[in-house]
């Protein structure tokens, strides 16, 4: 814990200043952006924002985005469980490398993910001529929307488990093991139950990502309206379609989302730190 | 530490060639191979033709525009981060929970929504744009705003870098120091300011690697003028919907060399923390 047990002492002139600058600070550079979004989408009335919203359009494109959330964050939710289990539980040589490597999308800016998938499915890429011979385009398509989040959000389970599991250290699956659980009994009665806070923090943080992602899914979209727009895609075209009460109401579900993210971040925290 | 050495000798557990295998498999597929499909793309240019493309003129300014926008951000984060993260562990005051919990903002918004959000504000009919504007600050479709959609989006890091080292410093130490005579600025200048540097500098630099691939937040804002407020991730864009992919190839060539390059530097970082924490 910090440094709360010091005693209550009367604040210094410089202590009020740096409070009153970091307060002001997080009003007028983040508070004031979120703000914004709710009471523009809301300007015109509840009427019309719920007009805006069911629009066909942006309902179809909520409807892409959560379904792109469907599938790629179990996926990295296996792939986090799978990694984090063997770079904790084992060591091999490699290991060190192989977190670094782990850790690499998030250093890829989204332009250059959706770019590199590009140069491998797409018409110019490596494997685009053999595609096109056997009659199957993955870019421009939901499918690529879904590899491109994949690769974006790779990290987001995996890099919340392997801190907590490393802690914790292997002793209580030792410990079912010689009692004779099998490796999966002792994964879901064991593993699972110690990471569980911790997992459903990396799949929360995972799902944020993948419906918040927006410049690797514009590469490889193909924006076709109606066809593969996702949601934060949805709002740049409305936005630059002067429909801006379309687009701040799209935009209002995203914040909503963030808003739900960081509440469940702080009581995730709280229950971490209680035990 | 507590990083168990026992099961570390054999491989008691089960599981180790699945999840190897699983682990390495989806690696190679999701990740190592896109990757590696770009840089052949890019190695297939030739040197020549690589070079013609990244020193063209239109490249240059948004290298550089890219460069120094991204540099304004993360100056301001550097001060902002430094501040915000001081306040948070040294200071008890109310709205220091929402404050705390607002830093993991830029994290959890869309980028997009974050630009829809700074353009509106900072427009010249905005809440902030129609007193900055008659001053002759132009924000919005301008390299400050570039600046501003950066350090929006890279808000974080700073603060999340500095806070645990800030928190986990001893009391004890700079009472000895203020106990032996020191005042309070030697204290932070010979104590507290050696001790987050490492964590200081790596979190600018990750600020710095964030916003100079930043793109939902800054198209928004940016006003996208070649030469003027074009951003190199923009440039790419164009590229493509141009169908010049020897060009987005090589530009996002650069950007990914970048990227990797500020990882490491942020890596070797972290290691000199760890040596300094280890010799207190």
């Amino acid at each position: 814990m910090p440094t709360a047990a010091r005693p209550r002492h009367n604040r210094g002139i410089a202590e009020i200043l740096l409070i009153l600058a970091a307060l002001a600070t997080g009003a007028v550079f983040l508070a004031v952006p979120l703000a914004v979004i709710f009471i523009q989408a809301f300007k015109a009335g509840l009427g019309v924002y719920l007009s805006k919203i069911t629009e066909p359009a942006t309902l179809h494109a909520i409807g892409l985005t959560v379904l792109t959330a469907l599938v790629v964050v179990p996926v990295n939710i296996g792939f986090g469980i799978a990694a984090a289990w063997l770079v904790t539980r084992y060591r091999f040589p490699g290991r060190k490398l192989l977190m670094a490597v782990i850790d690499i999308p998030f250093s890829v800016s989204p332009i250059v993910a959706g770019v590199t998938y590009l140069f491998l499915y797409g018409a110019q890429g490596l494997f685009g001529p053999a595609l096109e011979a056997m009659g199957l385009q993955l870019m421009f398509t939901i499918w690529a929307i879904f590899l491109v989040s994949l690769f974006v959000t790779s990290p987001f389970v995996a890099r919340e488990l392997i801190p907590l599991m490393q802690q914790q250290g292997g002793e209580d699956e030792e410990a079912a093991l010689s009692l004779g659980a099998s490796g999966f009994q002792i994964l879901w009665h064991v593993t699972l139950p110690n990471i569980r806070w911790a997992l459903l923090y990396g799949a929360i943080l995972c799902n944020a990502r993948v419906m918040g992602e927006f410049g690797a899914v514009s590469v490889v979209s193909g924006s076709v309206r109606g066809q593969t727009m996702t949601l934060p895609l949805q709002i740049e075209l409305l936005f630059n379609d002067y429909n801006a009460l379309g687009a701040f109401a799209a935009a209002s579900v995203l914040a909503l989302l963030s808003l739900v993210t960081l509440a469940a971040k702080a009581l995730l925290e709280h229950r971490r730190h209680a035990g | 530490m507590s990083a168990p050495s026992r099961p570390a000798r054999r491989h008691l557990l089960p599981g180790f060639g699945l999840t190897l295998g699983v682990t390495l498999v989806y690696i190679a597929v999701i990740v190592a191979l896109p990757l590696v499909a770009m840089l052949f793309k890019t190695a297939s240019l030739g040197w020549n033709d690589f070079w013609a493309i990244v020193t063209s003129p239109r490249s240059l300014a948004a290298f550089r525009i890219t460069l120094t926008t991204a540099a304004m951000a993360t100056a301001f984060n550097a001060v902002t981060g430094l501040l915000i993260a001081w306040v948070l562990v040294r200071y008890r005051f109310p709205g220091r929970r929402l404050l705390d919990g607002l830093v993991d903002l830029p994290f959890a918004l869309p980028t997009a929504v974050a630009g829809l959000a700074l353009v509106t504000v900072f427009a010249r009919n905005g809440w902030f744009g129609q007193f900055l504007e008659p001053a002759g600050i132009k924000v919005a479709y301008a390299p400050l705003g570039i600046a501003v959609a950066m350090a929006f989006t890279s808000t974080p890091f700073v603060v999340r870098s500095v806070q645990p080292v800030l928190e986990e410093m001893q009391g004890e130490i700079e009472e000895a120091a203020r106990s032996l005579g020191a005042t309070r600025w030697q204290v932070f200048a010979r104590v507290i300011w050696p001790t987050i540097l490492p964590s200081f500098i790596a979190g600018s630099t990750l600020a710095f690697a964030r916003s100079i691939g930043e793109f939902g937040a800054v198209v928004f804002i940016a006003g996208n003028l070649p030469m003027e407020t074009e951003i190199v991730s923009l440039l790419i864009f164009i590229r493509l919907d141009e169908y010049d992919y020897p060009a987005a190839a090589a530009l996002a060539t650069v950007l990914l060399v970048a990227a990797f390059v500020l990882l490491f530097v942020t890596n070797a970082l972290q290691l000199w923390q760890l040596r300094y924490a280890d010799r207190r």
